[in-house]
């Protein structure tokens, strides 16, 4: 029998990532153009997309533990801290200030720094499944504060205040991926092929969480964060199961810290505080909150906002510096910096106000717009 | 009509042999909060395949009695055996995973996952798979969800519910929402059966088509079942004995025609406004 090649005939096509044929079309051509990305962009836009992938495993680790567990998280960044200083020690040399191991092979570091910011998680875990909201936020507060502490204290292992270590140094079987020069005889960027090797990690790492959300342990989640009494009455265990979110979402935080050190020559101490916990929140309140492609386009986005502020600011400074009421030898009051600020905080603002749901919300009534073309109202 | 109900197939441990004795046991149970001893020294026994009801007026200790039975609530003294097991001091998660499912009086649905992630919340203890191999979505995870999913797709259909399958349950009308609620209590394959007034602000329809379903799902599936309920109408027709609780206490607990002209029960719902319903009995 002919059966409609677009018909979904069996639970398994139900339950399916990629459901409809379009949707693989319109995937594999983001794919190549991601893969494409190194050949055709400016080393500059390069080092921000690296920053943009790290944060993409690290978002969607927040979207597992508050989106979808519903267990807001402050301390996001005293994983990624387990995590970067994880890989540092691991691949850095033992030197008069720090000590270190000399393993630079990704493949060992990059999983251990995810392994233990997760162990992290996992014995933080039991007292943060014993609150709720404010005092589960105020409690992973305090863990960035301490994490704070040690890092600028312990120089052993930062190496101090002002001075730093150096970052966990990329080398894939061998190969150093922060090389320059041809591979196999093309002229490619600096740092792309530490960009594909992330850009593969990213990829698994979207696929494991895509399934652990639609799984038995997924459900789990999103119960205990909308019904906690409902949810125990299905059987669901919750500390077991805030456990869980807590152990995932933290390896996730380890592994892009990783990710986010390794394309830098030296990991600051300082860099790991409470506003590096905010940029992730603000990366999925403004991607959508319980969504892993929401995690995704929240992350690149806070990840090309400094490349959108330099440019704003020059577009703007010759406007204010017209406006006669305004003092006219200041010219445009803020800085590079301040404007990015000011970004985040508009988006923000602009996103909690408009649309809770976030870009995948956004994205959602844009098609739903359009499928109902020409009969939108 | 049907002649083997395919829900037998799709939930066979609700079949499966009870231990000896009552389902349920209650044993001089007092529940007190701050102020108000919501159940005083209840005592009372559950068949099993009984068809149990609980009625009284409004604050008599119905919806507290359901938490005692499935741990939302400990008692402060008495003792609650389930299925054989001393339940009095046991956690929800774990009541739950000896074979009891409820329903709530005021809908207590996931509004934000759809109608079939909502039943398969309700599969969670039939589904033995961890957080590792649900992430790297191994054959026997695949093997599970879709086994599981039958079972889903058997619980929508004996509901009726197909065409809602996958709409956000917070967007449903509330009937419907009172459907999936008892779909989602039927899909953990109970043996025992809390139902917090199942036909609370139904019409007469819906209350119909929800009376079929309780009693097939006594009848086909064996499934014992505890039932509060306002609509005496639906109480008398349906049950095999009423307990009749006021302020907390046990005042009857008899067959519905016996219940019914008790004294002590007649008296109860005097002057209160649940008279009318008393006598609106069909
Ligand atoms: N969590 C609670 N805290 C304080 N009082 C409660 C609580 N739950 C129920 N009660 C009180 O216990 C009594 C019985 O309530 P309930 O069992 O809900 O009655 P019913 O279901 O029969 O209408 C009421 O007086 C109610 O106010
Ligand atoms: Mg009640």
């Amino acid at each position: 029998m002919a059966t409609r090649p677009r018909m979904i005939r069996s639970h398994r096509d139900a339950m399916a990532l990629v459901r409809t044929p379009t949707r693989a079309v319109w995937l594999g051509i983001l794919l190549v153009f991601a893969f494409a990305a190194p050949l055709w962009m400016s080393n500059g836009l390069l080092f921000l997309l690296l920053a943009g992938l790290a944060y993409i495993v690290g978002a969607i680790g927040l979207n597992l533990v508050s989106g979808y567990a519903g267990q807001l998280s402050l301390g996001h960044a005293f994983f990624l801290a387990v995590g970067a200083y994880t890989a540092a020690v691991i691949s850095g040399p033992s030197t008069q200030t720090t000590f270190g191991l000399g393993i630079n092979e990704i493949l060992v570091w990059l999983p251990a720094a995810g392994i233990t910011a997760g162990l992290a998680g996992f014995l933080v875990g039991p007292i943060a499944t014993r609150l709720r909201g404010l005092y589960l936020a105020i409690v992973t507060l305090g863990l960035v504060l301490v994490g704070d502490h040690v890092l600028r204290t312990w120089t052993g292992l930062t190496g101090g205040v002002g001075f730093g270590r150096q970052a966990p140094d990329p080398t894939l079987l061998g190969l150093d991926l922060s090389t320059t020069g041809p591979i196999l005889g093309v002229d490619v960027a600096r740092s792309a092929l530490l960009y594909w090797f992330s850009l593969v990690v990213v990829i698994l790492l979207t696929i494991l969480a895509l399934n652990l959300v639609r799984s038995r342990t997924g459900r789990a989640f999103q119960a205990v964060r909308d019904r906690d009494v409902a949810a125990e009455i299905m059987g669901i265990d919750l500390t077991r199961t805030k456990l869980i979110a807590f152990t995932v979402s933290s390896a996730y935080a380890g592994i892009a810290g990783a990710m986010l050190t390794m394309r830098l020559e030296t990991i600051e101490a300082t860099q790991f505080n409470l506003l590096l916990s905010f940029l992730f929140i603000a990366m999925i309140l403004i991607g959508g909150i319980a969504s892993i492609p929401g995690s995704i386009a929240g992350a690149l986005v806070i990840a090309i906002l400094p490349d959108i502020a330099g440019p704003l600011g020059s577009v703007l400074t010759p406007v204010f510096e017209t406006l006669t009421f305004w003092r006219a030898d200041a010219g445009f009051p803020l800085d590079e910096f301040q404007l990015e600020q000011l970004l985040y905080g508009a988006l923000l603002i602009a996103f909690v106000l408009l649309e809770p749901r976030g870009l995948i919300g956004l994205w959602v009534r844009v098609r739903n717009y359009w499928k109902a073309f020409p009969f939108s109202y | 009509m049907a002649i083997t109900h395919p829900l037998t197939a799709a939930l066979p441990s609700t079949q499966e042999a009870l231990p000896d004795g009552p389902v349920v046991v209650a044993d001089d149970v007092t529940l007190a909060f701050a102020g108000v001893v919501a159940v005083k020294g209840v005592s009372y026994e559950v068949a099993p395949r009984e068809l149990f009801a609980i009625v009284g007026p409004n604050g008599a200790g119905k919806t507290s009695n359901f938490n005692l039975v499935s741990g939302v609530y400990q008692p402060t003294s008495g003792s609650m055996h389930v299925l054989g097991h001393d339940v009095t001091t046991m956690k929800p998660h774990e009541i739950a995973r000896t074979g009891v499912a409820r329903t709530f009086q005021n809908i207590e649905l996931f509004e934000n996952l759809t109608v079939v992630d909502n039943l398969m919340l309700g599969r969670q203890q039939h589904l033995h798979y961890g957080a590792g191999a649900a992430m790297l979505r191994t054959r026997r995870v695949q093997q599970a969800e879709v086994a599981n999913r039958e079972v889903v797709e058997a619980i929508v259909d004996f509901l009726d519910i197909q065409s809602h399958r996958d709409a956000l349950v917070g967007m449903l009308p509330y009937g419907v929402q009172k459907r999936v609620e008892l779909g989602r209590a039927l899909a953990m394959e109970p043996k025992l059966l809390l139902l917090d007034e199942p036909v609370a602000g139904m019409n007469l329809e819906e209350t119909e088509d929800m009376a079929r379903f309780i009693l097939d799902i006594r009848d086909e599936l064996g499934v014992t079942i505890i039932m509060v309920e306002h609509d005496m109408g639906l109480v008398m027709d349906l049950a095999d004995r009423v307990l009749v609780l006021d302020f907390g206490e046990v005042i009857a607990n008899d067959v519905p025609s016996v219940v019914q002209r008790d004294p002590a029960v007649i008296r109860a719902y005097l002057g209160g406004t649940d008279m009318a319903e008393l006598e609106g009995t069909r």
